[in-house]
């Protein structure tokens, strides 16, 4: 792209950032807490915490639109570093229950009805917040770190990597399934009470955990910009067009790649970590195959390859499964196949994608330039 | 009296050796006392005839009957008397005297009898009915009989066993009635016979007497053991040695079937999946559903065989099903290769993600329009095994599914590199712009292709209804494994396919008994993780220029 144009694009970017981050911030809230509960502006608790549910998915696409839209790399397990992350939360506030629990007993539910007498002692770094929080992070990013060093450095790549990251997510779902794995077999982590010692229940709490939220994606955005921007963005960008020149360039590849794998693994952690509370369950249904690729279609819809993009499309499209499962609730699995098809076969460049070009023909015949070797991806 | 009465017997039974004949023979001399020898020795004689030819059976068991009327039916007066030793009495004649022509008279008594009579009666129509069983023309008939003999626990039931033993045709028929004559022997109050028939199924790896030895041999080792008790805990723990050395290797041939059970299955699965992913370098995902439609292709032929055609053509819908489900897939797969995959040439992971959407909708489909769990009723002779050793029990179904597997291998092998279609297939997977150039219309091949391999997907679901339900998520029970296989053997050679599935379907087997279904699929997991280590293009690698494609 031409330099000035460059140059509009990132000022555009840069006043939009701040205009949503506004109104996320400060906005929506003050909607909450201080218009009547009868107006028309006024938006609910439970609208309010719905929100902050998608902008941990956000927080998701983030991390896999830098690792699919930037480096060409398809991962299908993102779900997996999302759970590990939420579980590392949920056992904390599993723990945090403690004697309010139904059996009223020290340990878990789930552990009481399935007869374990101690705690496990994979359990007791998350008897502390500190450990909760860094286990979140480093749990995701440690095991992303083995996993993408086995497969990058034997050069797996496009659909082999994608296959393996979809067992990974199979196998682990598989895994948290199981009642031996102390982690609340099939029906997972729930019924918890508070955090750090707020009720969880209370709708204060839940507006701390909203902006809180806000706050972590904003970071989140800035750490991807960063990367996105700095010459390791510029090699990744290189390796998602022509893996083979970068590495005749002198480079290697597989590094970058397993940085910026490690690094949306990370950003997957702290999505889910920040999802348990808000959602107050985590279970192994959010692991899985399915809602793995989920993530894939959010970054899809809204335009990969293009931080806000990712944002936008985790948005939308949960904004739009949550309305249209209340009216259709047969018919979700139809439009989410349907969108996997149109967008993929028809908008590559997504929503996002669709603005740009609308805007752009407006303004000025911009010289077409063709993703050149695109398709190796 | 009694010479004639053992002449009779001995000269009926034909025991193998004159060990368990002594037996036999104590076990007679044990209940003389009791039944009148005369009558016993017609009717004897009379039942030995009758199990000779079933149509000589049911005049010549009512003369018996007729013959020896006052006491039986003095019997049958009997068992609903209020004095309960008169009534136990009664039972043991019914039971030494009686046959199957008493059974409908028996339970008609047990219609209207109170519960002490029920309870008298059941053993001596379980008996009567069994005895008369083994001498049944289905060879399942007898053997159940045979099985079912040692449940009652009654020594006559012995001489029964031996006898028709002795005249059994079937191999497997025959050693159960063994089997039963050794385990009732076992409840002996004689020592010497318990031990002989210890021994004795040890020898005959009888997996059901493992229970009894187990319990010898804890009584042998209490302290106050008689020494009788040690020496049949000995005999016990030496046959329980034998059985469980033979049961490990049954074991073992049973999970190696299994492994190449499930091995074929994966095979006409990815089979499939690896041409078109050798031919186009499509990563079809919803290959797993054109599977299911080939499911349920099989069900609507059943369901239309059901509506339309009599009962007793019924078994003809499976290989109806056969063209059936193969045409409706490959259709199907012609059609998403024309409207979806067509547009996505050369961006693989495009297409990983719209045939991942198709195959969403088509799973919602079946869900919405079949419901949630059908099932497909298996022909007749797919049904049942064939036991091949003590032990080891082969499901035909499985069998099947094994076979189908080579005949695809083997149809593919002479479709791809014995005819002219292969020839241009394979000409476009090795260069697709060169075999353009030279006149191969390579849209047509891909098109023919992608419906060729959606058919296998067909014939695999076809299969896949011997043995599991249909259901829509049938397709996502294997595609996983599927992809591993893929993967594992490299693009585009047929060989890695057929070696990937079988080291990956055995090992899932092989793990499974060890660590259970769920971990195994994560070593197979970690296991193709390091093997990519070693091999990263999979087993049969691509070599040259084509490599990096």
């Amino acid at each position: 792209m031409p330099e000035q144009m460059v140059a509009r694009q990132d000022s555009r970017e840069t006043l939009s950032f701040y205009v949503t981050g506004l109104i996320l911030l400060l906005v929506l809230p003050l909607l909450n807490v201080l218009t009547p509960e009868d107006s028309w502006l006024h938006l609910s608790d439970f609208r309010l915490n719905q929100f902050g549910k998608f902008l941990c998915f956000a927080i998701l696409a983030l991390g896999l639109d830098l690792i699919w839209g930037y480096c060409g790399v398809l991962s299908m397990g993102q779900g997996v570093f999302f759970g590990f992350g939420a579980y590392c939360m949920g056992m904390y506030l599993a723990l945090q229950i403690g004697k309010e629990s139904v059996y009223g007993s020290e340990l878990p539910d789930f552990m009481v009805w399935t007869q374990v007498k101690e705690l496990p002692f994979f359990w007791y770094p998350f008897k502390s917040f500190a450990g909760a929080f860094l286990g979140a992070i480093l749990v995701p990013v440690l095991f992303a770190t083995i996993f993408g060093f086995l497969a990058f450095r034997s050069r797996i790549k496009g659909v082999y990597f994608a296959i393996i990251t979809q067992a990974l997510a199979f196998a682990a779902w598989l895994v948290f399934n199981r009642n031996e794995t102390r982690l609340g077999g099939t029906n997972g982590l729930t019924d918890f009470k508070q955090l750090l010692g707020y009720r969880l229940s209370d709708p204060s709490t839940q507006r701390g955990l909203y902006i809180i939220t806000v706050l972590a994606l904003g970071a989140a955005y800035l750490f991807c910009r960063w990367i996105v921007a700095s010459r390791a963005g510029k090699v990744l960008i290189a390796i998602r067009d022509s893996e083979s020149r970068v590495t005749f360039s002198g480079y290697t590849p597989w590094m970058y790649k397993l940085f910026v794998f490690v690094v949306s693994a990370g950003l997957a952690g702290l999505a889910g970590m920040l999802y348990v509370p808000q959602v107050g369950i985590i279970t192994p249904a959010q692991i899985g195959v399915l809602p793995s690729l989920e993530v894939v279609i959010w970054v899809a819809v809204g335009g990969r390859g293009t931080l806000i993009g990712a944002i936008l499309g985790a948005v939308a499209v949960n904004y739009g499964r949550s309305v249209l499962t209340n009216y259709f609730p047969e018919a979700w699995p139809f439009i989410l196949g349907g969108l996997f098809v149109v967008v993929v076969t028809m908008f590559p460049d997504g929503l996002l994608g669709m603005i740009r070009k609308a805007t752009e023909r407006k303004q000025a015949p911009a010289p077409v330039i063709k993703a050149e070797g695109r398709t190796a991806a | 009296m009694s010479d004639s009465m053992y002449s009779v017997k001995s000269g009926g039974e034909r025991l193998t050796d004159s060990e368990s004949d002594a037996i036999t023979k104590k076990w007679r001399s044990m209940r003389r006392g009791f039944v009148p020898f005369s009558r016993i020795v017609i009717i004897l004689f009379l039942l030995i005839i009758s199990q000779g030819t079933a149509v000589a059976e049911q005049p010549l068991a009512s003369e018996a009957a007729a013959g020896a009327a006052s006491p039986i039916e003095q019997a049958l007066l009997d068992i609903k008397s209020e004095d309960a030793a008169v009534r136990s009495a009664a039972a043991a004649l019914l039971i030494e005297k009686g046959d199957a022509s008493l059974l409908s008279a028996l339970d008609a008594i047990r219609a209207e009898a109170d519960r002490a009579t029920r309870q008298a009666i059941k053993p001596v129509i379980d008996l009567l009915k069994n005895h008369a069983n083994l001498t049944s023309d289905q060879s399942d008939t007898r053997r159940s009989a045979a099985a079912d003999l040692v449940g009652t626990g009654r020594p006559e039931a012995i001489a029964w066993l031996e006898q028709a033993a002795a005249k059994e045709p079937v191999w497997w028929v025959k050693y159960t009635m063994e089997e039963s004559a050794q385990l009732l022997r076992l409840r002996a109050d004689d020592h010497a016979i318990r031990v002989v028939a210890v021994k004795k199924l040890g020898e005959l790896r009888s997996q059901n007497g493992v229970p009894v030895l187990k319990e010898f041999v804890d009584a042998g080792a209490q302290s106050g053991a008689t020494d009788e008790q040690r020496a049949l805990a000995d005999a016990a723990h030496a046959s329980i040695g034998q059985i469980d050395a033979w049961s490990w290797w049954a074991g073992a041939i049973e999970t190696f079937f299994r492994g190449i059970s499930l091995s074929s299955i994966l095979l006409i699965m990815s089979l499939g999946l690896a041409i078109v992913f050798g031919l186009m370098g499509v990563i079809n995902m919803a290959h797993g559903e054109l599977m299911m439609i080939g499911a349920y292709a099989t069900f609507v032929t059943q369901q239309a065989f059901v509506a339309w055609v009599s009962p007793e053509m019924f078994d003809w819908y499976f290989p109806v099903a056969l063209p059936v489900a193969f045409l409706a897939a490959a259709a199907f797969g012609w059609l998403l290769e024309a409207t979806v995959v067509r547009f996505l040439y050369g961006r693989l992971l495009e297409t990983l993600l719209a045939t991942w959407g198709v195959s969403l909708i088509l799973m919602q489909a079946a869900r919405v329009y079949f419901g949630d769990l059908t099932a497909v009723i298996a022909p007749q002779a797919l049904r049942g095994g064939a036991q091949v050793m003590v032990g080891v029990y082969l499901p035909y179904n499985r069998i099947f599914i094994i076979i189908l597997s080579i005949v695809c291998v083997l149809g593919i092998y002479f479709l791809l590199f014995r005819s002219n279609l292969g020839i241009r297939v394979r000409s476009v997977t090795q260069n697709r712009n060169m075999s353009a150039c030279l006149g191969i219309p390579t849209r047509k091949v891909d098109s023919y292709t992608f419906a060729f391999a959606s058919g296998l997907a067909g014939i695999a679901g076809w299969a896949l209804t011997m043995v599991g339900n249909v259901d829509p998520g049938l397709g996502q029970n294997y595609i996983v494994d599927a992809f591993m296989v893929v993967v594992t053997g490299g693009v585009g050679k047929l060989a890695g396919t057929i070696w990937a599935s079988l080291g990956i379907g055995g090992l899932n087997k092989l793990i499974e008994p060890v660590s259970g279904a769920v971990y195994g699929k994560v070593f197979i997991l970690v296991g193709v993780i390091l093997f990519l280590q070693w091999r990263p293009q999979g087993l049969f690698a691509a070599k040259g220029r084509s490599a990096d494609a």
